[in-house]
């Protein structure tokens, strides 16, 4: 099982999926994270979707999850860089990914985390 | 034909590698790829988890009329669907999940076929054509 690095730039924790996620792999980052923002404080969490081909009812709802988590560490989540294919297909699925939030990059992503007050 | 095991979470990655390049092979387009790859990672996560592990048959199909598609079956020999419309109905799950996967899959292709026995395994099959 491959993991997915988490990456610490500031007071952001900045994570880019790169490769085919299988189950574990999320619940693994899912872990790491929550690890991740009990040791450093961080405020927030940038995750970076650009290379996910796919998310299916399992990944989406992990992806909700770690929101949730994050907010329990008062840490906002923001998703970036989801394909157009992937936002058509989550939806016709029925996932909304309510709970967290969603830019168009990091870039968009780091302005939503450092316009919070 | 291919046919791939699904015994593992590694496996399911590798039906989704699988649908995709089929997909991108029968002319589907990148939203229609996307589409079906998703249903048939539903569908593998199903054949792993409820099934105990099964069997993917990924091929091009072609229809009457001249367009061409991708197949895939998926099998297993698990405990079986005993409420096969329950079990389609959003949002009822057997499961801590979303109850999204099943029903999500079939909205997601063009043909969804289903069949189970208590018992007796459960048999998936999906059809996606190019447009």
């Amino acid at each position: 099982m491959e993991r997915v690095p988490i990456i610490k730039i500031g007071r952001t924790l900045f994570v880019s999926i790169q490769i085919d996620l299988q189950d574990e792999s999320v619940l693994r980052l899912q872990d790491d994270l929550a690890d991740e923002l009990a040791k450093t404080g961080a405020s927030g969490v940038i995750i970076d979707i650009t290379a996910v081909e796919i998310v299916d009812s399992f990944i989406g709802r992990m992806l909700t999850m770690i929101g949730s988590i994050s907010r329990l560490f008062d840490a906002e989540t923001v998703i970036v860089g989801m394909r157009p294919a992937v936002a058509i297909t989550l939806t016709e699925l029925g996932l909304s990914l309510r709970g967290v939030r969603t830019a168009l990059n990091a870039d968009k992503g780091l302005e939503m985390l450092n316009g919070r007050a | 034909m291919d046919e791939l095991p699904i015994l593992s979470g590694d496996d399911v990655v590798r039906v989704r590698q699988r649908v995709r390049v089929v997909a991108a092979e029968s002319g589907l387009s990148l939203v229609d790829q996307t589409k079906v790859v998703t249903a048939a990672s539903e569908l593998a996560r199903n054949a792993l988890v409820h099934g105990g592990g099964g069997l993917a048959r990924v091929e091009v199909v072609r229809s009457g009329n001249g367009r061409s598609g991708v197949r895939i079956g998926f099998t297993d020999e698990g405990p079986g669907i005993p409420d096969l419309d329950l079990a389609l109905t959003d949002g009822w799950t057997s499961g801590d999940g979303l109850g999204l996967g099943l029903s999500g899959a079939r909205r997601l292709v063009d043909e969804f076929e289903l069949t189970s026995k208590a018992g007796g395994g459960t048999s998936v099959v999906v059809v996606k054509w190019s447009r």
